[in-house]
């Protein structure tokens, strides 16, 4: 038999910690092969068992995993220091393929944690500015203290046009406040028949920004978003992921818009 | 190739078959049914053909031979990690014709969608399958209807006929130990009705996931997943990790039948879960059986088994379920 045992973990050191908030981290781990921004890896622990986790950043023979803690495994993860290894599967799911973006309008709507998905795509049109007719990157986070990376941002301000905004703002914030749909008429587009938008973040920020996209002239065809479901093995077999006739870990997470608002649970 | 051959020799034969095979049948379980005083049919390991239930349906799929209920993936300490072992190196099954169609649909899954599934793939690379007769249709079965009534796909064919035993291989290991015997012509007992008749809908229309349709069996199911665990077609799972006590460092990863009906299926980090409504639950679990699968592999998942049927313990009734909804969608076009 010389297919490879799917469900074996393999190890990869911790590089380097990044803190952005008190819980949530991104972890550089060791990785050299390919991968996309949006697909994720499976963090594997034995005893602990294994959580899904987005791959936020691509490196030379490193990927980022940006962590939030929420439970058993994701936990344990925060046991972990630079210089210690995890067990990782995957890359799986499809992952966002730039091609779908290249020399277009780009405007990037992303909620809290839905920004370590699309993190990629940022860092890629920020470290390739030519490759885009101009993007925009629109982000909303809970309170200041919920904002994710921080250091990346004022690279970004660079060469992309970028908005962040805080629901509920606390003493000594001085940025912009309120929901990230209340911004998006303001922002400059000028071909808004070719433009692309990709949306990813909670359920509800989804559907509220996917709906004011479409009502200022995005075409359906030109969005895409990115779906999170529970998943057990991130190759088809467990069933967990699955949607209608669709399974989010081989199909998606990254839908266009036109495929994606036909899933239903 | 065809024989005929009395049971004693077949038995024989059997017993030097298990030198290198574990043999498995449905067998019958005296008293620990769903209902009490009830007998169970389950596969168990058989050593002749006596052990086998020839007569009746069995409550529970053969996937167990190929997806055990817990099925240990690998070992682990610290650092390393190592395979189990597969629980058999060679297996023979006997089955139905409508088992032998849902292998196919579990193929499907462990062999086709995304990766292929090494601990899968193993058992059934090793495991020959024996086409058990149906003269006379079982209640609950609508295989007619599936398409699954019949069956060539098999490597023997074995019926009892009295003292003898009819036999049709396709198996050359079998036709070796069968070759002095008397070769006849033997074909498979099928059944051409049910008196469960379903008519699929030919397309579904996503509205059907709205309809109050569904409030009947909100209120009547019980989240139990015992339709899941006799179903020979439902294969989801879920990943498990065990660590021994006396060395903490130490243990392994298993996965374990899932079913989408019970809770927990789909919980995501936050508590948020989908298909909270057991209605809904019923509707995802129809859809995949006779729409969604079929979307996706051009052929419907279902294979008419009825043990849905014969197992929950509200009566719910699967097939019933399925010409009740094309009622519904014919009266919506
Ligand atoms: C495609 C995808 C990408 C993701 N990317 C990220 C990411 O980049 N960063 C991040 O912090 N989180 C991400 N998540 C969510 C992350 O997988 C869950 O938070 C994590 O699995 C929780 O595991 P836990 O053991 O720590 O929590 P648990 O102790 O298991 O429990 C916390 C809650 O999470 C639920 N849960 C368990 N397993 C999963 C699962 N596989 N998916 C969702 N919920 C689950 C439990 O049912 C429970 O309600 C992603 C999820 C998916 C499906
Ligand atoms: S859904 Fe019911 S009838 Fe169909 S294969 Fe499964 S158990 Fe058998
Ligand atoms: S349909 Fe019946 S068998 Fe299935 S989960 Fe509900 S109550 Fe249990
Ligand atoms: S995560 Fe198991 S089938 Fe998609």
């Amino acid at each position: 038999m010389t297919d490879i045992n799917p469900y074996i973990p393999f190890l990869s050191e911790i590089k380097e910690v990044i803190k952005h908030t008190d819980i949530e981290y991104t972890f550089r781990m060791t990785y050299s092969g390919n991968v996309n921004p949006g697909q994720f890896f499976e963090v594997s622990l034995p005893k602990f068992g294994e959580a899904p986790i987005s791959v936020s950043g691509i490196g030379k023979d490193t990927v980022d995993l940006t962590i939030r803690r929420v439970g058993k495994v994701t936990d344990e993860i925060f046991e972990n220091y630079v210089g210690d290894t995890l067990f990782l599967r995957g890359p799986y799911g499809n992952g966002f393929d730039i091609q779908n973006y290249l020399d277009k309008e780009i405007l990037l709507v992303a909620g809290g944690t839905g920004l370590s998905p699309v993190k990629g795509l940022v860092d890629y049109f920020s470290a390739n500015p030519k490759d885009t007719k101009g993007f925009t990157l629109l982000v909303g986070f809970k309170s200041p203290k919920d904002i994710l990376f921080k250091n990346d941002f004022a690279k970004w301000e660079d060469n992309l046009n970028v908005i962040m905004t805080v629901d509920t703002p606390d003493d000594g914030y001085c940025g912009k406040c309120g929901m990230v749909t209340q911004y998006i008429p303001d922002i400059p587009i000028k071909n808004i028949e070719n433009a692309v938008g990709i949306v990813v973040g909670p359920p509800m920020m989804m559907k509220c920004t996917i709906a004011e996209l479409i009502k200022i002239g995005f075409k359906e065809e030109n969005l895409w978003i990115s779906q999170e479901r529970k998943m057990c093995c991130g190759i088809g077999k467990c069933g967990h992921c699955k949607i209608d006739d669709t399974y989010v870990c081989l199909d998606g997470p990254v839908f266009n818009y036109t495929k994606g608002k036909f899933l239903r649970d | 190739m065809g024989y005929q051959i009395n049971q004693d020799k077949m038995n024989a034969i059997l017993t030097e078959l298990s030198k290198k095979y574990k043999i498995y049948g449905p067998r019958r379980y005296v008293g620990d049914g769903t209902f009490a005083h009830v007998d169970t049919i389950r596969y168990g390991e058989v050593t002749t053909l006596d052990d086998i239930e020839f007569k009746e349906k069995s409550n529970y799929s053969f996937k167990e031979v190929l997806l055990p209920i817990s099925e240990t993936l690998f070992y682990f300490t610290e650092n390393e990690m190592k395979e189990a072992d597969a629980p058999h190196s060679g297996a023979i099954v006997f089955l139905r014709s409508c088992d032998l169609h849902g292998l196919k649909r579990m193929d499907t899954i462990y062999l086709k969608n995304g990766a292929v599934d090494t601990y899968y793939k193993r058992l059934r690379d090793n495991t020959k399958f024996i086409l058990m007769g149906c003269e006379d249709s079982f209640e609950n079965c609508f295989c007619v209807s599936m398409g699954t009534n019949q069956s060539d796909d098999y490597d023997a064919y074995l019926k009892i006929d009295g003292q003898n035993v009819l036999i049709d291989s396709h198996w050359d290991l079998l036709d070796t130990a069968l070759a002095e015997m008397p070769e006849i012509q033997v074909i498979p007992d099928a059944v051409s009705q049910n008196k469960t008749v379903v008519e699929i809908p030919e397309a579904i229309p996503q509205s059907v996931i709205d309809s109050p349709f569904w409030e009947d069996y909100a209120n009547r199911c019980i989240a139990c997943g015992r339709c899941n665990f006799v179903c020979p077609t439902c294969t989801c799972f879920t990943m498990q990790d065990i660590f021994y006590t006396d060395n903490g460092k130490a243990g392994e990863r298993r996965r374990v039948w899932a079913s989408c009906h019970v809770d927990g299926y789909t919980d995501m980090a936050g508590g948020h879960a989908f298909r909270d409504n057991k209605g809904q639950r019923m509707r995802f679990k129809v859809m995949h059986k006779i729409n969604d699968y079929k979307k996706r592999f051009g052929t419907q998942m279902c294979i008419g088994c009825g043990r849905c049927d014969d197992v929950c313990p509200e009566y719910i009734s699967f097939s019933n379920c399925i010409n009740k909804l094309n009622t519904l969608v014919k009266e919506e076009n």
